[in-house]
C-alpha cells in the first residue's frame, strides 16, 4: 500500500446528486504524483462533474477528497493549489494575453514584475512570447488553447485539470496539441487529469485510464490493459472496435473456460472469477487479433465463409461468416499482405484466435 | 434559461449563490416600499371616508366604490339606481383604447413582418429606427400630435394645398383624435413582439405550403399566422395596457368632453376638488382589470409554449 | 437579397406599410422640430428661421423658471439612473448567477411590476403612500418614485448582458486565485460594461421623460421640464415649448444611439 501523501488526489466515494440526478456514485480514484492521468467515457458520464468537484465549482454530496493527503473538498476554488484548462478555455476578453497569464500569479500574492516574468517563462513554453499583447480574440483556436494552457500552468499548481481542452480543434491540430501536451507534463512533473470522451486521444496520452460511465468508474489501468483486457461489456464495447459474442461457459478446467459461441463452435479463454459452469456471458475479440487461414490450424480454427472486405486505410477489415455461427469481423494490417493473404468474398476461410485475445466479461 | 453547468448536470449559475438574499435586499426595499406598499396602502384608502380638502379620514366605509356603481341622488337618501357616468367613462377607455390597438395591429404587423424578412444585417437598424420615438418624452410625442392634427396645423394645411380637401379637417378634441394619439404612443410596442416572432418563424414552413398549392396569402393566414400568434397577443397586449390607463393622450387630445380612466383618476387628486378614496377605488378597479388580461395573456402564452 | 415575384416571403404592400409607419413616427417630431426655428410668434404662419426661439428659452421672461425645471429634472435623472443601476445590477447578480432557489421568480416578478401596474396607478399608489406616512412632497418624493420604477428598465439590458456571460470566466478567475470579489471586479464587471452603460443610459431617459407620476408626487412648487412643459402646452403651444422639446428630444435621441452602439460594440470582442 502507498501512504496516502504520496497521491497526488486521492478521492475517497465520492458522491454528487443534483437533486434526484445522481451524477457521481461513490466513486473512488487514487491519482498518483507526475502521472498523466485521464478520465474517458460518454457525455453525461460524470467526468467533467468529478473534475469540477476536484477544481472546487461543485461540492461533494458524500466523500472525500485529498490532496497530498489534505482533505480540500470544503475549501472554495481560489484555495485549492489546482487550475483548470477550460473546454471553452474562458480567457478574460477585456485583458491582453499577458495580463490572462499574470491573473493566477498576482491572485497568489505575488509582485508584478515577478508575475509578468512568469508569465513570459510561460508564453515561452507554449511559444506564443510574441502575443503577449494581443487580445485573446485575435488569436486562433489553437493559439487560445496555449495561452489558457499557459495561465493554468503559470501559478505552479500541483495538480492541472483539463476539461476536453482539445475538442474544438480540429484534427490535424488536435493531433499536434497532444503530442505538445504531454511533452509539458513531462517537462513540468505536475500531475495532469485529462477529461475526454475520444478514446483515440486518451490511450495515445495517459499513463492510466479511468473508463467512466454513469457515474461510476468502469475500470481503471495503463491504457494497454484497458485496451486489452477490458473487464466488462461497457468498456470492451467503448474502447476501439471488437467482436462481442454471446457465449455459454461449457466448463472450467485448470484455470481456462471452455465456450460454446454457437453453431457447434467453442473457444477457450482465460477463466474469470465469478463467471462459472453454465454461466451466459459476453466474449470480446478485437478484429486485429485474429488470423484468417485456408486451413485449420489448430483445434479451435472456426470454418466459415468470407462475406465482405473493406478497405480502412491501414487495415483491410473481412467479415467472415461461421456455419450457424456468428460473424466475425477480422482485421489484417496492409503491410504484412505479402505474409497474410487476403480471402475474395464468397472463399472459405478459417478464423484463428490470438492466444490471449479472447475476454470474458462480467455483465 | 441561466447559463449551464457544463455537461455535469444541468445546474443554473450560481457563483453568487450564497450571497443572493443580500444582493437582492436593496431592489425589494425600494421597490417593496415605492410601488409594492404603496399599492396596499391605496387599496386601503379606498375603503376609507373622503376628506373635503383632499386627502382621508380614518373610517372605513364602502362610500367610494359604492359611488363609482350607484346613484343615491343628491342627498344620498334616494334608492339606489345604476349610475351611467363612470361606468361609461371606462366603457369608453376599453373601446378607445381597442380601437387603437386595432389601429397599431393594422399598421404595425405588416412593418414586423417586413423587418424581420430584410437581410439579417439590416434588421437590427430597422428595429432601432422604430425603437427611437418610444424612448422620446411621451408628453412631447403627444402635444407634436396635437400641433400637428390642429385645424390650422401642418397637416391640414398641406391638404389643404394639395386640394384634397377645402375646409379643414376638425379632428383635435374627438375620439380619433384620442385613437390616433394613443395608436401613436404606444405603435412600437407592437411592431417589436411580432417582429422577434417572425424572425423566429421558419419559412420553410410557408414553401412547404406553397409546395402544396396554397397561394401566399392563404400560406400567411393558415401557416405564418397561428406560428406568430403568441407574438401578436403580445405586441396587442403591449399596446392595450397602457391604453387603457393612459393620461396624456384623452387629456391633450381628447379635450373635456373625452374623458377616459385616467383623466377621471387624475381628476380626484388635483388640488382640493379631489375625492382621495373614489380616486383610489377607481385605480384599484382598472388595477383588477390590467391583472386579469396579464393573468390571461400569460397563461396564453403558457399553453403556446406548451403547444410548441 | 432576391425579392422576385414568385418570392414566397414578400408581400406586396407591406413594404409601403413600413416606409408609412416610420413616416408617422418620425412626422410629429420632425415637425415641430422644423417650427420651433421658426421666426415667426404665431405657431401657424412660417415666416423663415431663425434662433429666436432657443434664445427666448435660456433667456426670456420664463428662462428662469425652465433653467430651475433643467436642473431638477438631470439632477434627479442622474441620481436616480445610478442608483437603480446599481440596485439592478446587484438584483442582476442574484437572479442570474444565484442559483435556483424559492424566492426567485418573486423577485423577478417584484422587478418588473413596474412595467406592468399601470403608470398612473403606480403614480396614484406613490401619491397617497407618501401622504399617508406623511413625507412633505417634492424633490425627495420625486427621486425615489424614479429610483423605483426605473429599476426595470436598467435591469433588462444588465441581466440580459449577464446571461450571456458564461459562468466558466469567474470560475477560471476563482481557479486562478481570485476571491469571489476579485472575480467580479477584474472579470465580470469589465465584460459587463456595456449592459450596465446601457441599462444606466436607458434610466436616465426614462427618468428624464416621466411625466405621470412625477405629475403627481412632485408637490406645489417643484417642477421637472415634462411638468413644466405640460403646465405650458396647457395654456396653448407656443413656439418657445417647441425649442425646448425638440432639444428634449435631441438629448434623449442621443442617449438611446449611444445606448445602442454600446450594446453594439461588444460583438467585436
Amino acid at each position: 500500500m502507498q501512504d496516502n501523501a504520496t497521491y497526488a488526489v486521492d478521492i475517497r466515494s465520492a458522491v454528487k446528486r443534483f437533486g434526484s440526478f445522481t451524477a457521481l456514485d461513490r466513486v473512488s480514484l487514487s491519482i498518483r504524483d507526475n502521472e498523466f492521468f485521464t478520465l474517458l467515457g460518454p457525455s453525461g458520464c460524470g467526468k467533467t462533474t468529478l473534475l469540477r468537484l476536484i477544481a472546487g465549482f461543485e461540492d461533494v454530496t458524500e466523500g472525500e477528497i485529498l490532496l497530498f493527503g489534505e482533505e480540500i473538498e470544503t475549501l472554495p476554488p481560489h484555495q485549492r493549489p489546482v487550475n483548470t484548462v477550460f473546454q471553452n478555455y474562458a480567457l478574460f476578453p477585456k485583458m491582453t494575453v499577458e495580463e490572462n497569464v499574470m491573473f493566477g500569479v498576482e491572485m497568489r500574492g505575488a509582485r508584478r514584475s515577478e508575475a509578468r516574468r512568469r508569465a513570459g517563462e510561460m508564453l515561452e513554453l507554449v511559444r506564443l512570447e510574441r502575443f503577449a499583447g494581443r487580445r485573446p480574440a485575435q488569436l486562433s483556436g489553437g493559439q487560445q488553447q496555449r495561452v489558457a494552457l499557459a495561465r493554468a500552468l503559470a501559478p505552479q499548481p500541483k495538480v492541472l485539470l483539463l476539461d476536453e481542452p482539445l475538442s474544438a480543434l480540429d484534427l490535424k491540430l488536435r493531433k499536434a496539441m497532444q503530442m505538445e501536451l504531454k511533452s509539458i507534463q513531462r517537462e513540468t512533473g505536475i500531475t495532469f487529469i485529462f477529461v475526454t470522451h475520444d478514446q483515440e486521444e486518451a490511450l495515445t496520452m495517459s499513463d492510466r485510464i479511468a473508463v467512466m460511465s454513469e457515474g461510476r468508474v468502469q475500470q481503471m489501468g495503463e491504457a494497454r490493459e484497458i485496451y486489452e483486457r477490458p473487464h466488462n461489456m461497457f468498456v470492451a464495447d467503448f474502447i476501439g472496435d471488437t467482436n462481442l459474442l454471446d457465449v455459454t461457459v461449457d466448463r472450467i478446467e485448470d484455470g481456462r473456460a471452455i465456450c460454446h459461441i454457437g453453431g457447434g463452435h467453442v473457444l477457450t479463454c482465460d477463466a474469470v472469477d465469478g463467471i462459472g459452469a453454465g454461466a451466459q456471458v459476453h466474449m470480446s475479440i478485437r478484429p486485429e487479433r485474429l488470423v484468417l487461414s485456408d486451413e485449420a490450424l489448430g483445434a479451435e480454427s472456426l470454418a466459415g465463409t468470407v462475406v465482405d472486405n473493406v478497405f480502412i486505410g491501414t487495415d483491410i477489415q473481412s467479415m467472415i461468416q461461421l456455419e450457424n455461427g456468428p460473424r466475425f469481423a477480422v482485421r489484417t494490417s496492409n503491410s504484412d499482405r505479402g505474409a497474410r493473404r487476403i480471402f475474395a468474398p464468397g472463399a472459405q476461410a478459417f478464423v484463428n484466435a490470438e492466444p490471449g485475445a479472447a475476454r470474458l466479461l462480467i455483465d | 434559461m441561466a447559463g449551464g453547468g457544463g455537461t455535469g448536470g444541468g445546474v443554473s449559475a450560481s457563483t453568487y449563490a450564497g450571497l443572493r438574499y443580500w444582493l437582492l435586499l436593496p431592489s425589494w426595499l425600494v421597490l417593496g416600499f415605492i410601488v409594492l406598499a404603496p399599492v396596499g396602502v391605496m387599496l386601503i384608502y379606498s375603503f376609507l371616508t373622503k376628506e373635503f380638502r383632499g386627502g382621508v379620514i380614518w373610517e372605513f366605509t364602502l362610500d367610494a366604490y359604492d359611488q363609482f356603481f350607484f346613484d343615491r341622488g343628491l342627498f344620498g337618501d334616494e334608492p339606489p339606481k345604476i349610475e351611467w357616468t363612470y361606468i361609461l367613462i371606462f366603457w369608453r377607455s376599453i373601446w378607445q383604447a381597442g380601437a387603437a390597438t386595432l389601429l397599431a395591429l393594422v399598421i404595425g404587423f405588416p412593418t414586423a413582418y417586413f423587418i424581420a424578412t430584410r437581410p439579417e444585417r439590416v434588421r437590427p437598424i430597422w428595429v432601432f429606427l422604430i425603437t427611437i420615438p418610444y424612448w422620446v418624452n411621451l408628453l412631447i410625442r403627444t402635444v407634436s400630435m396635437k400641433f400637428l392634427l390642429r385645424d390650422q396645423g401642418p397637416l391640414n394645411d398641406f391638404l389643404i394645398w394639395t386640394g384634397l380637401i377645402d375646409t379643414p379637417i376638425h379632428v383635435i378634441n374627438t375620439d380619433v383624435a384620442v385613437q390616433i394619439g394613443l395608436f401613436y404612443s404606444y405603435l412600437p410596442f407592437m411592431v417589436l413582439p411580432i417582429y422577434a416572432a417572425v424572425e423566429r418563424y421558419d419559412f420553410a414552413l410557408s414553401e412547404a405550403a406553397a409546395d402544396l398549392y396554397a397561394t401566399k396569402w392563404v400560406a400567411l393566414r393558415r401557416v405564418l399566422l397561428p406560428s406568430v400568434r403568441p407574438g401578436v397577443i403580445a405586441g396587442c397586449i403591449l399596446v392595450y395596457v397602457p391604453s387603457l390607463g393612459a393620461f396624456l393622450a384623452p387629456d391633450l387630445l381628447g379635450g373635456a368632453k373625452n374623458f377616459m380612466i385616467g383623466s377621471l383618476i387624475e381628476e380626484q387628486f388635483k388640488g382640493n376638488a379631489g375625492n382621495w378614496p373614489f380616486g383610489a377605488a377607481a385605480s384599484m378597479i382598472l388595477l383588477t382589470m390590467v391583472m386579469i388580461i396579464l393573468l390571461l395573456f400569460a397563461r396564453q402564452q403558457a399553453r403556446a409554449e406548451r403547444e410548441g | 437579397m432576391a425579392a422576385g415575384r414568385n418570392d414566397i416571403r414578400t408581400y406586396r404592400g407591406f413594404g409601403t406599410v413600413t416606409y408609412l409607419c416610420l413616416f408617422i413616427l418620425y412626422a410629429p417630431l420632425i415637425v415641430v422640430a422644423v417650427y420651433s426655428f421658426n421666426a415667426s410668434r404665431s405657431i401657424t404662419i412660417w415666416e423663415g428661421v431663425s434662433l429666436a426661439w432657443y434664445r427666448d428659452v435660456f433667456t426670456g421672461p420664463e428662462s428662469a423658471k425652465f433653467k430651475q425645471a433643467a436642473i431638477n429634472s438631470f439632477s434627479i435623472a442622474a441620481i436616480a439612473a445610478t442608483l437603480s443601476t446599481m440596485i439592478a445590477l446587484s438584483a442582476a447578480t442574484a437572479l442570474v448567477r444565484g442559483g435556483r432557489f424559492g424566492l426567485r421568480t418573486l423577485s423577478f416578478g417584484l422587478i418588473s411590476l413596474p412595467l406592468m401596474v399601470p403608470e398612473i396607478v403606480t403614480a396614484v399608489a406613490t401619491l397617497i403612500f407618501f401622504s399617508a406616512i406623511g413625507f412633505t412632497r417634492g424633490y425627495l418624493t420625486i427621486l425615489a418614485a424614479h429610483i423605483a420604477f426605473c429599476i426595470p428598465f436598467a435591469y433588462m439590458p444588465i441581466s440580459a448582458r449577464m446571461q450571456g456571460i458564461e459562468e466558466s470566466y469567474e470560475q477560471a478567475a476563482m481557479d486562478l486565485y481570485a476571491t469571489r470579489g476579485q472575480a467580479f471586479r477584474r472579470v465580470l464587471l469589465p465584460m459587463m460594461m456595456p449592459g450596465i452603460v446601457s441599462g444606466f443610459l436607458l434610466a436616465f431617459i426614462i427618468s428624464l421623460d416621466d411625466f405621470i407620476i412625477t405629475n403627481f408626487v412632485k408637490g406645489a412648487g417643484v417642477e421637472t421640464l415634462p411638468t413644466a412643459i405640460f403646465g405650458a402646452v396647457k395654456q396653448g403651444i407656443r413656439p418657445n415649448i417647441m425649442a425646448i422639446s425638440t432639444m428634449l428630444l435631441a438629448v434623449s435621441i442621443l442617449m438611446v444611439t449611444i445606448s445602442y452602439f454600446v450594446s453594439k460594440s461588444d460583438d467585436a470582442r
